[in-house]
């Protein structure tokens, strides 16, 4: 082989692995990407029920319901709406009233929110970045989240590697 | 006192820098030795200044001084003493400090050990770290100083993180910097080259122990890190593709890459561009994944605090770096000459598909880590990338890899025998098969996937075995001739057999983790049992305690395994009182390289408490693999042939080592 077939093999090679990644992205970008939403975006844009959605807000102040065998129903609101979610499992340690949440999940049919992983962060004066800006941009945001965040120094809780928030699945 | 003394020790160590920076380029310049050597006393000087002023801080730390701002919002007095030095690293203004110290001790190790290198090559690479260590140190003294003191000091801290209070934080925060920082090497030598002008076989053999160090660390840091979410976290995940960990894989995958060009540019003497090329790319995820890190663009455990300028300064930083290098590369990449010829089918050309499918991963791990943020700046819709996107894009372009990467050692230099290698092979694949047979067989549930996915792990393995067999002989020669060539075998074939050896290992443990792993959650009340993959597991109570700086509630659990008694297991939950918040502390049983993890959940009014038992099959092998690999690093350094600095430059041409 010459060097120039030589060179084209490579050359040759490496599009044809880098056409591989690219479709490879392509397909993954189709169904694996998760969304968010929060429940007034969830009233506003009808999302259909079984489409896999990150839901954000905060945990509606007397709503939270125990159930047996670790079921948990809880109201996710932004202030413009409200959203009933069901979950079973082991809430993480920050989860409380009143405080922001983000859960992983689907609607089902009733319109309940059927969550399989429900995150809160590991601080108390924190608030999920997400649910925060979704709550500035519908003018929502009460100023004393922020002086709690700013209070708190550190807001943006920390923990081991990994998953900023503590999940629960 | 001092902090005033670290603030000011910091400062000087900017002024160090930026005379690093100037004077030994115009030496070069000059034909000067002695402007070029002062690049030498500075980086020394340099190393002295900031660890001083890294001990201030660990000082201010372990005397509990409440009037720094640092030490009150990251300490408390009764705190234990291990915490209150690995908190100076927990939290943002310290861990910048700690990536600064580690850069200067690079620095200085060059300076120090760099003896036999060409002084011109010397002063540019010094001068091009100075050039890095300037940027941070101004950061660091322009928006995160450490050393603020407040107006009226509190009585009290404001506690660490209680996450953070933990082991991990003392052994992986380091870890990763060292190996972050330590690609800073790499580009320091890449960006020197291309301002020279000239760049050899030589070059690489400089560059290639520093990379390896450096690969060495990040390997641990991100195994240590991936442990620690396992064990604190309470759920038993040990990879999340959080953006922050991708940031940590992104480097590690460019700088596997690297270490393997630079192989080929060493032995060969080709793949000159594309090495310097990978150098600087390394480098640069290194500093964007200090940015997405530090700058709070992402939603992170790692974010520490969000503060816009900061994330603007080091995006500035970022651009300078990454563009003027990028840039650099560009104009002078063409002026390199062309190495050494060779065919597609050879040890190179594997090594070719190697870094084309390293970087082509790492290019898929950069884009879903982007993807979402570009999204939500561009078209303000937030999204998430998470495990079903790399597990449809990353894994394919890995298991192509791990299938290739048992030829690459076997086959010959410049031409390589595909036919041949294939024929030694076979008995690795063979046992790969058989792997497959048995796991098929044995397992119930699970994908279809998880045995060929092990057997892939066997042939990898089996793959490594061959190749020391193929080189001592081991089957074709009398033992004792075997046993000779075996002791005579270079150390860097050990080494690179035991780290692909472990990437089947820590396949294997993946593989199995995720496919068989057994979970039960359920609430608890005493005397309660529980039955998980034919482990019994009793509550036997729950107790109260207090901790230095923290109460908590401790469950005993009796684990039994067929009728026979094991172990005492107590997890607990921890409250900290300054922070008002809790962590759950796991209790883990291992057993072979399985382990039994028990972590709790809230307690109820009844007395009842929700717990969640995992039988995690093999779970440890997913870091007893990155543990190998690094090992392998490790006899490698310790080749003769290799030895940090060792070559002569003089001798450097003749001992270009013929192909094994």
């Amino acid at each position: 082989m010459t060097r120039k077939q030589r060179r084209m093999t490579i050359i040759g090679g490496s599009l044809a692995v880098l056409a591989l990644a690219a479709a490879l992205v392509l397909n993954a970008l189709r169904d694996s990407i998760v969304f968010f939403s929060t429940p007034t975006m969830v009233a506003e844009k009808h999302v259909a029920p079984g489409k896999r959605f990150r839901l954000g807000g905060l945990v509606q102040p007397g709503s939270l319901r125990r159930g047996d065998n670790l079921a948990v129903t809880f109201e996710v609101a932004d202030g413009g709406a409200k959203l009933p979610v069901a979950f079973k499992g082991i809430l993480p340690d920050l989860f409380r009233e009143g405080q922001g949440v983000v859960a992983e999940g689907a609607l089902d049919d009733n319109g309940v929110f059927k969550a399989d992983t429900v995150l809160a962060k590991h601080d108390e004066t924190y608030m999920p970045k997400d649910v925060a800006d979704a709550l500035k941009k519908q003018g929502h945001w009460k100023d004393d989240y922020g002086a709690q965040a700013s209070g708190g120094a550190k807001p943006a809780a920390t923990t081991a590697q990994g998953n900023s928030q503590g999940a629960v699945r | 006192m001092i902090a005033e003394a670290g603030h000011y020790a910091l400062v000087l160590a900017l002024a160090l820098a930026l005379i690093q920076s100037i004077v030994p380029l115009v030496g070069a310049r000059l034909r000067d030795d002695a402007l070029m050597n002062v690049a030498r006393s500075t980086a020394l000087a340099q190393l002295l200044f900031v660890g001083a002023s890294f001990i201030a801080l660990v000082t201010l730390h372990v005397n509990s001084d409440f009037s720094v701002a640092n030490v009150y919002e990251n300490s408390h007095s009764m705190k234990p003493l291990l915490y209150k030095i690995t908190g100076v690293w927990g939290n943002h203004e310290g861990s910048m400090l700690l990536w600064v110290s580690i850069l200067a001790l690079f620095g200085g190790l060059v300076a120090a050990f760099g003896n036999n290198l060409p002084l011109s090559l010397r002063a540019h690479v010094l001068a091009v770290q100075a050039w890095i260590a300037s940027a941070f140190y101004l950061f660091i003294l322009v928006t995160s100083n450490p050393f603020l003191r407040i107006a009226n000091p509190p009585i009290e801290g404001r506690d660490l993180n209680p996450v953070l209070q933990d082991i991990g934080l003392a052994v992986h925060p380091p870890m990763l910097y060292l190996g972050y920082v330590g690609f800073s090497i790499s580009f320091s030598f890449a960006i020197a080259a291309l301002l020279e002008g000239r760049i050899d076989a030589a070059w690489a053999r400089w560059v290639r122990p520093w990379t390896l160090v450096a690969w060495i660390f990040l390997t641990l840091g991100i195994a240590m890190g991936s442990y620690w979410a396992y064990y604190e976290l309470g759920w038993g995940g040990w990879w999340f593709w959080d953006p922050v960990e991708n940031a940590s894989l992104m480097p590690w995958l460019a700088g596997t890459a690297l270490l393997h060009s630079a192989l080929v540019m060493e032995k060969r003497n080709a793949l000159k561009v594309w090495t310097i090329l990978l150098s600087i790319l390394t480098f640069s995820l290194s500093l964007l994944g200090t940015f997405l890190v530090r700058s709070g663009v992402i939603t992170s455990v790692h974010a520490f605090a969000t503060d816009p300028t900061r994330g603007v300064f080091i995006l500035l930083i970022l651009c300078l770096f990454i563009g003027g290098s990028l840039s650099l590369f560009a104009a002078r990449a063409t002026s390199l000459k062309q190495g050494g010829l060779f065919a597609p089918i050879s040890r190179e050309g594997a090594l070719v598909l190697n870094n084309l499918l390293l970087t082509v991963a790492c290019a898929v791990v950069l884009f879903g880590t982007l993807y979402p943020l570009a999204m939500e700046m561009l078209a303000d819709f937030k999204m998430s990338v998470g495990a079903p996107f790399y597990n449809l894009t990353f894994a394919p372009l890995f298991t192509l890899l791990l299938l290739a990467v048992p030829f690459g050692p076997l086959l010959a230099w410049k031409r390589g025998d595909l036919l041949g290698v294939t024929q030694r092979l076979l008995a690795a694949g063979v046992a790969g098969l058989v792997a497959v047979a048995i796991v098929w067989g044995w397992a119930r549930g699970g994908s279809a996937l998880a045995p060929l996915a092990i057997g892939l792990g066997i042939f990898v393995i089996a793959g490594a075995v061959t190749d020391i067999v193929e080189r001592t002989g081991l089957v074709r020669l009398p033992f004792a001739t075997a046993l000779h060539r075996a002791r005579g075998l270079p150390r860097s074939a050990w080494g690179s057999a035991l780290a692909h050896a472990g990437l089947g290992v820590a396949l294997i443990g993946i593989v199995c983790e995720t496919t068989w792993n057994s979970e039960y959650i359920a609430t608890m009340k005493q005397n309660d049992v529980a039955h998980v993959a034919g482990y019994d597991v009793k509550l036997d109570g729950l107790f109260q305690r207090q901790g230095p700086n923290y109460r908590e509630m401790i469950a005993e659990f009796n684990v039994s395994h067929d009728g026979e008694a094991l172990s005492v297991m107590t997890p607990s939950k921890r409250n900290f009182t300054t922070r008002g918040s809790s962590t759950t502390e796991a209790a883990l049983l291992t057993r072979g390289a399985s382990q039994l993890y028990i972590s709790l959940g809230d307690t109820t009014a009844e007395g009842t408490i929700a717990v969640r038992i995992y039988h995690k099959p093999l779970v440890l092998l997913i870091w007893w693999g990155p543990v190998l690999m690094a090992f392998g690093g490790v006899l490698s350094l310790s080749d003769r042939r290799l030895r940090v600095g060792a070559p002569k430059p003089a001798r450097a041409k003749q001992r270009l080592q013929p192909a094994e």
